[in-house]
């Protein structure tokens, strides 16, 4: 199922996590997301560029179902996790956003403290039989979050209480804690300071060797440095899918040509 | 046509200097000044009126927690009391209170001949009425509690009554005493003397507090505390019931209900409800409570359940205004991670919408308290002597409420139900102090959870 725009690509790899079939999203009246086709393949980072109101965060929100929440939202086709429909009657988005975590543009800890910020998700889902496993979960996912150093000796202080970008890692490591399958992050790295981004990503490539990451983002940069695949937005169209080397340095479409050239965002 | 604004043609600008204001400047600071003067002149007076008011009600008010009692060795006459001398309990009570009074009368003849106190041509009838009417009846109380007294001589405190009271708080003077049918000067001049002999004492009064309601001729006796009890049980109700409706409503339409037209209704008339006169809450629960679901008249609970519903809007506006003020990132953070929608709000939007709901919720509590129209029609304003009793039976016994007692001090004709009626607005007063520091102690706590 490739992006019929691009029939040129081959993946190389086989392991499709996601795959999108023909989605449309309505807000209302309008028409967000035209017909976009897409596989998202195993631990590979895959981002999504394009100017604002592309709708690429209107789309990775339909990856989770977050759009569930939004009364007028209306989303058509099907897109499949590992075979399944998501959009089936009988799936529970709860469980479903269980496997596909998810990390929000804003850094948003809850205004509880960092160990409670990472436990809560273990908690709800049973992942730990007793507090032992419940704090070793939490280191674990704190380490992965690449923040464990700067906060084992204050679990106990408030999450919200951390910097910027520390509250963002903190918002990754409870994420992960939950041991998702598929994360999402919805520009993680637009609210950081140039270091903190730097420290972001290089988590983001970390991850990649156990999750499948998509990560929406509105820097070019970010998207060549930290994915291996690719993909363009414009006007709520997917106008091109591919390795993210290709994308950038021999796009097919013209619009996505002007577009990481400058001329159109 | 010429450009106007093309640059060409403008004037070149006027060279100002930065350490002269000009007009415009000028006039923007004044206007300033001038909202400033305003703001400060209307919480001056705001604060003034605030002073007049408090310092009026202490100043009537305060003095209704001092009561003058009048110290006498009574002996209890088994030849009054106990005439075949059998001891029985049911034959003691059958002694009225007016069978008391002589006691009391003999006690004072026996003062004046131990202490030589008296007034020249004062009989011991005349200072027997110095005490209170309530004197026999407690009197008779207590022999009918201790039956095993009758024969010794008892030390006992009698109320004095209202008039002597009022001498010593200055509304009864020596002039008045002359005009006045129920005091006379000399009545005046032996509690003067009784004064003087340690026997009569103006003192910190708990009865003002404890006592139920007293008829229209004894105001020395009447006492808050059926009122008190009646506030407290209704707010008991109010609480049990307009906090968890209150906010499971509020929950279920800010975050489960679908926005259509029937929560647009809603909505609207919850907001209407919160402005509807709050008797008609009275009529309303006039007609269900008591005359369809036939519960009691004067009882608490009704009272509880018409304040309830007048509470409701209120607390279900505060509920929903704090809800709404939690930011939309937090029931996403939840969601993210795999929370159930009543998960997201009950673990993380509810906590934080907290203290503004604790604050809506004593608000609601304090209105409530101060209510006086719905409790008239419920029959909350009827003369309740006996204190209701022990919940949940209490809660259908009749009671009075605060404000109602309050209303109806003021329409009684003694001028010592001025202090009383002044005196129940200084509780209530305390009362909502107590609500609003608890209020913000609960806010603390919570906030402190960051």
């Amino acid at each position: 199922m490739y992006d019929a725009s691009n029939p040129g690509v081959t993946l190389e790899q086989t392991d499709i996590k996601i795959a999108a079939n023909k989605v449309q999203v309505y807000y209302g009246e309008t028409h967000a997301i035209k017909d976009v086709n897409i596989d998202i393949q195993e631990k590979t980072v895959t981002a999504f560029i394009g100017p604002s109101g592309c709708g690429k965060s209107t789309f990775l929100r339909c990856l989770n179902r977050m759009n569930d929440t939004i009364d007028i939202c209306r989303v058509e086709g099907d897109i499949h996790l590992d075979g399944e429909d998501i959009y089936d009657k009988r799936v529970d988005p709860v469980q479903l956003r269980a496997k596909v975590g998810m990390v929000f543009q804003k850094p948003n800890p809850f205004p509880k403290s960092i160990y409670d910020n990472v436990a809560y998700g273990p908690r709800i889902h049973g992942l730990a039989r007793n507090k032992g496993e419940l704090d070793e979960i939490v280191e674990k996912a704190l380490r992965r979050g690449a923040i464990w150093d700067e906060v084992k000796d204050r679990l106990d202080a408030p999450g919200t209480g951390l910097s910027g970008g520390q509250q963002q890692r903190l918002c990754i490591a409870r994420a992960i804690a939950t041991e998702p399958e598929v994360l999402l992050m919805d520009e993680p790295c637009s609210a950081l300071d140039p270091i903190a981004t730097a420290q972001v990503e290089e988590l983001i490539d970390d991850l990649r060797a156990r999750y499948s990451v998509v990560i929406v983002t509105h820097s070019m940069q970010q998207a060549a440095r930290v994915s291996q695949k690719t993909a363009f937005f414009h006007l709520g169209n997917l106008v091109e899918y591919d390795d993210t080397a290709n994308i950038f340095t021999n796009p097919r479409d013209e619009r996505t040509e002007s577009y990481i050239t400058g001329r159109i965002g | 046509m010429t450009d106007v604004t093309s640059g060409a043609n403008m004037a070149p600008k006027p060279k100002t200097s930065l350490l002269v204001q000009d007009a415009r400047t000028k006039r923007r600071n004044a206007a300033e000044a001038r909202f400033r003067t305003y703001g400060v002149v209307a919480i001056t007076i705001a604060m003034l009126a605030l002073v007049g008011l408090l310092s009026s009600i202490l100043y009537n008010g305060s003095s209704a927690f001092r009561q003058t009692f009048i110290t006498l060795d009574v002996y209890l006459d088994p030849a009054k009391l106990d005439k075949d001398g059998s001891g029985d309990i049911a034959k003691i009570a059958k002694v009225t209170t007016f069978g008391y009074a002589p006691l009391i009368k003999k006690s004072f003849e026996a003062e004046f001949e131990k202490s030589g106190i008296g007034v020249d041509g004062m009989k011991s009838k005349d200072a027997a009425k110095m005490i209170s009417k309530e004197g026999p009846a407690e009197l008779r109380r207590f022999v009918l509690a201790h039956p095993h007294m009758i024969g010794e001589t008892v030390t006992f405190e009698f109320l004095a009554s209202g008039r002597i009271d009022g001498y010593y708080k200055g509304r009864v003077t020596m002039k008045s005493a002359e005009i006045d049918k129920n005091v006379s000067p000399q009545q005046l001049q032996l509690a003067d003397q009784l004064k003087a002999a340690g026997l009569l004492e103006t003192k910190w009064n708990w009865g003002f507090l404890t006592r139920a309601d007293a008829s229209e001729n004894r105001p020395e006796a009447a006492g808050l505390g059926v009122a008190i009890l009646g506030s407290f049980y209704m707010m008991i109700v109010v609480l049990c019931l307009a906090l968890p409706i209150g906010v499971a409503t509020s929950i279920y339409l800010e975050e489960f209900a679908p926005r259509n037209w029937i929560t647009d209704v809603i909505e609207v008339n919850i907001s209407n409800l919160a402005a509807v006169p709050s008797i008609v809450f009275g009529i309303l629960g006039l007609a269900i409570f008591i005359n369809f679901a036939g519960l009691p008249q004067s009882a608490p609970i009704v009272g509880g359940l018409v304040l309830t519903l007048m509470t409701l809007p209120t607390i279900i506006i505060a509920t929903r205004a704090s809800l709404k003020a939690v930011p939309p990132s937090i029931r996403d953070a939840a969601l993210g991670v795999g929370a159930s929608k009543m998960q997201a709000v009950f673990h993380h939007v509810l906590p934080l919408a907290a203290p503004g709901i604790l604050t809506g919720t004593i608000i609601g509590l304090a209105q409530a308290l101060g209510e006086t129209a719905p409790l008239l029609l419920i029959g909350m304003v009827a003369f309740v002597r006996e204190f209701p009793g022990a919940p949940p039976e209490g809660f259908f016994d009749p009671a009075a409420a605060l404000p109602v007692q309050v209303y109806n001090w003021t329409q009684r004709a003694d001028p010592a139900f001025v202090e009383r009626a002044s005196g129940a607005i200084i509780v209530l007063l305390v009362f909502l102090l107590c609500m609003n520091a608890i209020a913000i102690l609960l806010r603390r706590r919570f906030e402190r959870r960051w």
